[in-house]
This record gives structure tokens, sequence and C-alpha cells, in this order.
């Protein structure tokens, strides 16, 4: 436990040392506002709810959280690192945590910077923040899935814009399984039973039932299992090519 | 998770063995790096670990860190086992790895800090830890200047400091003065030296000079095997130059190699530069007797004008050549 908490406070502290903390927040906020105004209708809608702001969320973590976590592997093995961390006496399990904790975190400091869009809508109206709350629990999780994927995606490659891509691809994907787009690649000869597994790992059927302000147990279990697989993956997968 | 890096090995200082290998393998595809190596290092030793690039050096310690894992063999570090305890035995390693990797945007300061963390240090006594090896490897200056920026001499100072900061009873170090100049060659070196006593050391590079400046042990490796192991002064000994003596007289008299050649002991003369009124010549000893007590008696009989007289050691790049080549021809 005392490995992850140095591993985390390294990492966290080194995304503020550089300026991919304040990018990554500047860019996040702006497309968020944009997003939510523009794309969402917020004013137009005349309703209370952050609905607007947090439906657009997976297509910002598409292509904001695969630049986030495309660096968390593939750096330390482009730079010779990933040597001197896994000798140092840390287990791979405390290595691949505290990586992942790290970006985690940095993107809840994100998330939590929206807190104007908050004090707005409460300001307008009367919103239920109930369910603005269970929303941004529910962002939070689906950040956590979408960083879990891109740590391991990155853990396979030095280079950085090959994670990237490929993770945009595999988030995508998650993103879209329910839509005819992902599902008509296996509707034609797949079994019912596999096609409707299939749909059930979509982001977006989870998310927005969490953003309805109702945190089922079973939303909770996918996004967390999801971070789970993918980050076991990630620590097999460097245990297996981390001399390449 | 225990996390105390000083208890561990306290009870192991008085075993003399603190780095044993036994029958190491290790092949990328069909390439074999590591094929069927064994040593063992004991306290006090200092091991220069030589071989042409791509002998298998850097895999080798990368196996015996934990780093990569061997297709075969043990390694057992103050008498943990690798495979069956691998943090027991990281915590009693500190490694330089090749290159000297560190993150580039930490300062010295901070990278030091969360190594010693790592390494389980905490308040007063990770403060001395680091302020101590500060002193020793020279990085007061540079502490708080981002690690990118740095110098190479810097940056290696940097990964060395990292690599002895929690003061382990072994030290695999590769490479440790490449890209240095001779002044921090010289000073590493001296750390090198002042450590030894009460450590394992294992140290690899390509310089041969650097053997005889630190080493008190020489193992050549290649194409993945222990082709040599012994002293510098053993290796020194396996060179045709051992003992050879080098003479030159000013006028000598034209039949001065058939006067050598008939001193006994001497196997053959070589006349390495005649053109002067001074010749150098080269005289080879028939076994690895000494020989340069008869030549200086025939100079003296023969009246020569002695100019130089000395007898040669060895040379290690000669001895490393041979053996190096002739193995690859073999592969």
């Amino acid at each position: 436990m005392g490995n992850i908490w140095v591993i985390f406070k390294r990492e966290l502290v080194g995304y503020f040392a550089t300026p991919i903390a304040y990018v990554f927040i500047v860019i996040f906020l702006f497309l968020s506002g944009i997003f939510t105004f523009y794309l969402g209708n917020f004013f137009e809608r005349g309703q209370a709810d952050l609905l607007p702001f947090f439906s657009f969320h997976p297509w910002l973590y598409l292509f904001l959280i695969p630049a986030l976590a495309m660096r968390l592997w593939a750096e330390e093995r482009k730079s010779g690192t990933i040597e001197l961390l896994l000798t140092l006496p840390v287990t791979m399990a405390q290595a691949v945590l505290g990586k992942f904790l790290a970006a985690w975190a940095f993107t809840a400091i994100a998330l939590a910077l929206t807190f104007p869009m908050w004090i707005t809508v409460n300001y307008l109206g009367n919103p239920d923040n109930g369910v603005i709350l269970a929303s941004y629990i529910g962002s939070l999780l689906m950040a956590g899935a979408f960083l879990a994927i891109g740590s391991c995606i990155s853990a396979i490659t030095k280079n950085q814009v090959i994670a990237f891509v490929i993770t945009v691809v595999v988030c995508l994907a998650f993103i879209l399984s329910g839509y005819p787009m992902v599902m008509d690649f296996f509707t034609g000869w797949a079994p019912q039973v596999i096609v409707d597994a299939i749909s059930s790992f979509g982001f977006i059927t989870h998310f927005s039932a969490i953003t309805k302000g109702v945190i089922d147990l079973r939303d909770l279990i996918y996004f967390i299992s999801l971070i789970a697989f993918w980050l076991f993956a990630n620590a097999i997968l460097i245990g297996v090519k981390k001399a390449d | 998770m225990p996390n105390n890096s000083a208890g561990e090995h306290d009870n192991r200082v008085t075993m003399q063995c603190l780095v044993e290998l036994k029958q190491l393998r290790k092949s990328f595809g069909q390439l074999i790096a590591v094929d069927d190596v064994s040593f063992s290092v004991s306290r006090g030793e200092v091991l220069g670990f030589l071989g042409p690039n791509g002998a298998g050096k850097s895999t080798t310690m990368k196996i015996i860190t934990g780093f990569l894992t061997p297709d075969a063999g043990r390694v057992t570090i103050c008498g943990h086992d690798l495979a069956q305890a691998p943090l027991a035995v990281k915590r009693n390693i500190g490694y330089l790895p090749e290159g000297a990797p560190a993150y580039p945007d930490m300062t010295p300061a901070r990278f030091l800090d969360f190594i010693a963390e790592i390494r389980g240090l905490h308040g007063p006594s990770k403060a001395a830890r680091i302020a101590d090896t500060v002193e020793k490897v020279n990085l007061g200056q540079v502490l708080h200047q981002p690690i990118e920026t740095l110098s190479k001499g810097f940056k290696r100072r940097v990964g060395l400091a990292q690599a002895i900061l929690h003061d382990p009873p072994v030290l695999i170090l590769d490479e440790p003065t490449d890209g240095l100049d001779p002044n921090q060659k010289h000073e590493v070196r001296t750390l090198i030296k002042i450590m030894a006593a009460e450590k394992a050391i294992i140290l690899s590079s390509h310089l041969l000079e650097e053997v005889d400046a630190v080493c008190t042990r020489a193992i050549i490796i290649a194409a993945g095997k222990v082709v040599a192991d012994g002293t510098p002064h053993e290796l020194e000994a396996l060179s045709r130059y051992h003992n050879a003596v080098t003479l030159a007289v000013h006028g000598a008299p034209a039949d001065i190699e058939t006067v050598l050649k008939r001193v006994p002991g001497v196997a053959s003369v070589k006349m390495l530069d005649d053109a002067g009124e001074t010749r150098l010549l080269r005289i080879f000893p028939k076994s690895p007797e000494p020989i340069v007590a008869a030549i200086s008696r025939a100079a003296s009989e023969h009246h020569w004008q002695v100019e130089e007289l000395y007898a040669e050691r060895g040379r290690l790049d000669e001895v490393f050549r041979t053996i190096t080549t002739k193995h690859q021809a073999i592969s």
C-alpha cells in the first residue's frame, strides 16, 4: 500500500511539473462548456439539470483520456525508466495501480473544476443535486474505464501515437457497442446471447443509467470490473513484454 | 507486505558470497543472449564484466536485478532466491541500468526523495541518507534543476546516487563511467573503491583501463558465454606481451637482434623502429618467466647505450581481442 502511495504521489506531481496538466484541464473545461451550451442547448431546454453537460462526456473522454493515458507506460518504455521502476522493490500490481490511480485522480481534479457548471444551474433553478452527484460519480467511473483501457494499451508500445490511436479505437468500440455501427458486425452471424452480451458492454447504456440519478449496483460492477480487467491485462502485458 | 529494507539483510551480513548465478540461460527468439553463465561474487570483490557489445553483459545484469526472467538457471542474492523472493532480492541490490535512466522532468532532489521512499526510508534517516549520497556523488549544485537539463556527467551521477542511496550490499552498475570525462571517471572509480570493502560490486564496461583501475576480478563474456575469469593480473598473463621486454638502444650494433636471440629464455625479437639513431626492439620470452634481468645483463656485457628497458605486464586489450574474436569464430 505504501509503495502505491509513493508512486501515486510521484505521478500526480509529475502532471503538474509539465504543461500537460494545464493544457489538459483548460481544454477539458473549454470543450465541456462548448458542448454543453452550443450542442447541448443548455439554455434553450429551459430545464435546471446538467444532462446536456454529462451526455457529452463519453465523446469528450474519447479523445482526451487516451491522450492522458498514452504516456503512462509508453513513456517509461521510451525513456528506459521502466527498467528502473521494475527493479525497485515494488510489485507489478503496485506499479500499475499507482500510475493508474494518479491518472484517475488527475481526471477527478479536472472533473471537479467543472463546478461552475453546477453553481450556474443552481443559480438558475432548483436542480436535483442528487442526480448531479450521481452523474459526477458515473462520469468519473467511466473516465476510469477509459483510462484503464488506455493504460493497458500504452503498455504494449513505446510509441505514444500508436498507443493513442489504438486506445481511441478500442474506446470508440466500447462507446458504440449497443449502436448499429458495432452491432451490425455481429447480428448476422453471432448467436443472440453474444449479441446481447456485446450490446450490454456499451459505456453509454451504463453511463446514461447513472445520469438518471440511479446508481445501480450492476452499473457500478460493470465499470469497476472493466477497470480491474484492463489493469490486470496491463500488468500481465508489461510482465511479458518488458524487455522489448 | 513488510517494507523494511534494513532488517532483512542484517542477519546475513556475515555471509561472504553475496551474488550467485547458476547456469543462467536467456534467449530472445533465435538469439541466445546468455548461455549457461555461472559465477559468484563475494563481499569485498569488484567484478569487472567485460565483453564486446551484444555479448550478453546487459542481459545478464537485467536478469540479476529481476528485470528479465531467465529461461533457466538460478540467481541468489544475499541468500534470497530471485524467483521465490524477488522483493527481498531487489531490496538488497542497487542498480544503475544502462544509460542511467531517470524521470526527466523531476529534479535530482525530488527523484532521490522518490527512490528513498520506495526503498522504505522515512523522516530523518531518509534526509540523512539523501544528504550523504548527494555529497558522495557530488550532486549538490544541480539538486534543483530538472534532470533533462543536466549534462551527461550529472545524469550519470544521479543514476549512481539512486543506486547507492539505500546503501545496498550488492551493487550492479551497467557502464557506470560511460560518457564521463577523465576527471569524472576518476571520481566515480574512487567512489567505487571506497565502497568496495563492504559490498559485492559488479560493473560492466568495455574500457579495459577501468578493469585495471578498480576491479579485483574480471570476467570476459562473449556470445553469451563466460570465456575468461580471473584477476586482472591473471588475465594479463594470458597475453603474449606478458613479460615481453621493450628495449631502446642508442647507436645499437647491426647484429643486436642475433645477440638478443641468444640470450637464455628469449623466444623471438621484433624490431619496432630502426630508422633513427635509436633502435627500438621488443623481446618475447619463451615461457612466462621474466627475462628482463637477462636482457639487462646482456646489455651491460655488450656496453649498449640503453635508453629504455622495461617489461610489460601484458595487455588486457590484446587478451580481450584474442579471446572474444576466437570465440566468435567458433560460434
